[in-house]
C-alpha cells in the first residue's frame, strides 16, 4: 500500500503540490484527473521518488521511503512522450530493468517475450525504437514497465500523444495487461471520459490540491465541490450564479425565478451556484416541472453523432450536448429545458449542497 | 546559363585546391627545380623528400611527438568536458549561465597571451619539453569548446531518458557510460575532431613549451633553413604529410559534423 501523508512540494514560492494525503491499495487502478498544470506529474514524481517532497511523508508498505532515491524503489513509469533508449534494440529496451537487476538470461528472455507477446511487439524485437510507429514505441515503454514487476506503476498521460484509434485500443488493453500484476496503478489524464472508461478510483486535482478521492463513478455523480464537478466534466459544466430566497432560486438579478428543487433544502438563503451537465440541457421539454431557459445561440459544432450548441443564457455561456445533428444557426433564439433534479447546487464556498441525481448521470 | 552557374563553384574549388596542389607538386620536386623555374608538374619526379622525412629521426619524431600530445589532449579534453557539459545541461545552479559564457571567453584570448606564463609555470614544475605540458596547455582552449559543443548535444537528449534509467535501477556512472554516451556518440565524435584539429594546428604554445624531447612537427618545419639554404622540397613534403591526419579525421567525422551544424553548436 502506498500512503501519502500531507505531502507538499513547493518550488520557489509556488506550491506545486499542496497538502495531499492519499492511500492507494495494491491491485487497484487509480486515476489522477485534472487539467494541465493541476499537479498530476508533480504528484507522480513524488510517488516515484524522482522528487523529494518539501513536507510530508511517503510510506510504502508501512516503510517510510520519503527520501529514498528512485533506483532503490520498485517503481515503473511511463511518460507522455515516448521515452525509450534509442541506441538499444526493442528487446534490450524491455530487458533493461531486468539486466540491471542481474536476473538470469533465460528468465529475462522468458519475461521479455511474454511482455512482447502481450503488447504485440514480438515481430519488432530486433528493431530500434525509432524504427517503430508512435504506438509501438509507447508499447515498448509499457512493456518495460510491465516486465519489471514493480509494486507501483505510474502512467503519466501515456496515451495523450497517440492518435485516436490507437488510444482507444491501448486504453482498452491497459487495465487487462496490468490487472494480473497486483501492482498499484496510477494513471494521470486530463480527460474525464478516460477516467470513466478506465473505472477504478479517481483523485481529482486542481492547482496542486486534491479535491476528492473515491470510486470513479462516485466522484462523478457526487462531487464534493464545484471545482471537482468542473474538473470532472467534459464539455465544461454549465453554471450560473443564483440567489436562494426561501423556496425560490433567483437567477440573473431576479429576472428568472425558479422553484428551488428539493436538494436546496440544506442550503441557507443567499448566493449560490447552480450547475448541471451539458447533456441535461434539452431542446424538447421533458415534462411538467422542467425549468425553461431562453437565450441566443452563439455557435453550433456538429460531429455527426453529436451536436454541441453553445448558448448565451442570462449572462452565462452554456453548452448543450445533444444526440444527432442539430444545425441551429448562430444568433437564433432558443429555448432549452432542464429537469430540476439534474441541478447540482453549490453554496457560496463552492461546497455541494446535495446532488439529487437519480440514475447514472 | 547552366554552364555559367556550374562555373562558379568550379572556379571556387580550383582556387581552393590550387595551393594544395602546388604544395603536392613541389613535394615531388628537388629544391633546385623549385628554385629554377615555374612548372605545373614535376619534371624530375622524385620521392627523395619523403624518403628523407621517413628516415631522419628529427623529422619523423616531430610527427610522433605531435600525435602523442594531440592524442593526450583530445582524450583529456573530452573526458573532462563530458561531466562538465552534463552538469550544465541538466542542473541549474547559482551563476551557471555566467560560468558557461565565461568558459567560452577563454577561447577569445590569443594563445600568445598565455605563452609566457605557461613557459615559466611549466618550467618551475619540471614539465617543460614534455608531451603532457603541451597537451595541458591546449586544454585551456579545448575544454571550453568541448563543453560548449557537448552541452548542445546533451540538451538534445530528453531528461526523461535519464529518469527512466534511474527508475530501471541504473546507477549514475552506469547510466552515463551505457545509456547516455552512446546517445551522444556523434557529439563526442565532433568534439574530439575539433580538439584534435585545434591541437594539431596550434603552433605557438607547442613550440614555446618544447625544445628537443617533445618537439612538434610544426616547430621542426620552421627549422629547415639549413647550411645549404632553404630545403623547399623537403618543406613541401612535410607540409603534405601534415595535412593528411586532418584529412583522415575529417573523412571519418564528416557525417557527424553535419549533425553538429544542425544543432547549431559547431
Amino acid at each position: 500500500m502506498l500512503e501519502l501523508k500531507s505531502v507538499t512540494k513547493t518550488v520557489g514560492q509556488e506550491a506545486h503540490i499542496d497538502d495531499v494525503s492519499l492511500a492507494l491499495e495494491p491491485g487497484t487502478l487509480n486515476v489522477l484527473l485534472g487539467p494541465t498544470l493541476a499537479g498530476k506529474t508533480s504528484l507522480m514524481r513524488l510517488m516515484a521518488g524522482l522528487d523529494r517532497p518539501s513536507d510530508g511523508q511517503v510510506i510504502m508498505n508501512g516503510v517510510d521511503v520519503t527520501g529514498l532515491p528512485v533506483r532503490q524503489r520498485n517503481v515503473a513509469m511511463v511518460y507522455q512522450q515516448f521515452i525509450n533508449y534509442p541506441t538499444l534494440s526493442v528487446y534490450e529496451n524491455i530487458a533493461s530493468p531486468l539486466r540491471v537487476a542481474k536476473i538470469a538470461a533465460g528468465e529475462i528472455d522468458r519475461r521479455v517475450r511474454e511482455a512482447a507477446d502481450l503488447l504485440q511487439l514480438a515481430p519488432y524485437l530486433d528493431r530500434t525504437p525509432l524504427q517503430l510507429s508512435g504506438g509501438q514505441q509507447q508499447r515498448t515503454a509499457l512493456a518495460r514497465a510491465l516486465v519489471k514487476g514493480a509494486e507501483l506503476v505510474l502512467l503519466d498521460e501515456p496515451l495523450a500523444n497517440l492518435d485516436y484509434k490507437l488510444r482507444e485500443e491501448l486504453r482498452a488493453e491497459l487495465p487487462r495487461i496490468f490487472a494480473e500484476s497486483g501492482a498499484i496503478f496510477v494513471y494521470a489524464t486530463t480527460e474525464p471520459s478516460e477516467a470513466l472508461l478506465l473505472g477504478g478510483n479517481t483523485a481529482t486535482l486542481s492547482q496542486g490540491r486534491m479535491t476528492q478521492f473515491g470510486a470513479t463513478l462516485d466522484v462523478y455523480r457526487n462531487p464534493v465541490d464545484l471545482i471537482t464537478a468542473q474538473t470532472f466534466s467534459d464539455p465544461p459544466l454549465n453554471t450560473i450564479a443564483a440567489v436562494k430566497e426561501g423556496g425560490k432560486l433567483l437567477v440573473d438579478e431576479g429576472r428568472l425565478s425558479v422553484k428551488a428543487p428539493a436538494a436546496a433544502s440544506g442550503l441557507a438563503d443567499g448566493p449560490c451556484t447552480v450547475a448541471f451537465r451539458p447533456h441535461h440541457l434539452l431542446r424538447d421539454k421533458p415534462g411538467r416541472g422542467a425549468v425553461t431557459f431562453k437565450g441566443t445561440v452563439a455557435v453550433t459544432e456538429l460531429t455527426g453523432s453529436e451536436s454541441f450548441i453553445h448558448v448565451d443564457m442570462h449572462g452565462a455561456r452554456w453548452v448543450a450536448l445533444m444526440h444527432g445533428v442539430h444545425a441551429v444557426p448562430s444568433g437564433a433564439e432558443i429555448a432549452l429545458h432542464v429537469e430540476p433534479q439534474r441541478f447540482m447546487l453549490f453554496d457560496a464556498q463552492g461546497r455541494l449542497a446535495r446532488a439529487d441525481i437519480k440514475e447514472a448521470a | 546559363m547552366r554552364r555559367a552557374s556550374a562555373l562558379v563553384p568550379i572556379l571556387y574549388i580550383v582556387f581552393l585546391m590550387l595551393p594544395i596542389y602546388w604544395l603536392l607538386n613541389m613535394s615531388f620536386k628537388t629544391t633546385n627545380e623549385i628554385l629554377g623555374g615555374f612548372s605545373p608538374f614535376p619534371r624530375e619526379f622524385t620521392l627523395d623528400n619523403y624518403i628523407a622525412i621517413f628516415t631522419d629521426p628529427t623529422w619523423y619524431n616531430g610527427y610522433i611527438d605531435s600525435l602523442i600530445y594531440v592524442a593526450i589532449n583530445t582524450v583529456l579534453s573530452v573526458a573532462v568536458a563530458l561531466p562538465a557539459a552534463y552538469a550544465f545541461s541538466r542542473y541549474r545552479f547559482l551563476g551557471d549561465k555566467h560560468l558557461f559564457f565565461w568558459l567560452l571567453t577563454n577561447r577569445m584570448a590569443p594563445p600568445a597571451v598565455f605563452a609566457l606564463p605557461f613557459l615559466q609555470l611549466y618550467s618551475a614544475i619540471g614539465l617543460f619539453d614534455t608531451h603532457i605540458a603541451v597537451a595541458l596547455a591546449h586544454c585551456l582552449f579545448n575544454i571550453p569548446l568541448a563543453v560548449w559543443i557537448l552541452e548542445g548535444f546533451m540538451s538534445g537528449v530528453p531528461r526523461e531518458i535519464d529518469e527512466t534509467a534511474y527508475i530501471d535501477g541504473y546507477s549514475f556512472p552506469k547510466f552515463f557510460v551505457k545509456i547516455f554516451m552512446p546517445l551522444i556518440a556523434s557529439g563526442i565524435g565532433v568534439t574530439a575532431f575539433f580538439c584534435f584539429m585545434f591541437s594539431w594546428v596550434e603552433m605557438l604554445l607547442a613550440k614555446t613549451l618544447t625544445s628537443v624531447e617533445a618537439k612538434p612537427i610544426v616547430a621542426v618545419m620552421t627549422r629547415t633553413a639549413s647550411t645549404s639554404g632553404y630545403e623547399l622540397g623537403l618543406l613541401a613534403a612535410a607540409g603534405v604529410l601534415t595535412i593528411i591526419p586532418g584529412a583522415i579525421v575529417i573523412w571519418f567525422v564528416r557525417n557527424y559534423i553535419a549533425k553538429g551544424f544542425a544543432l547549431g553548436r559547431v
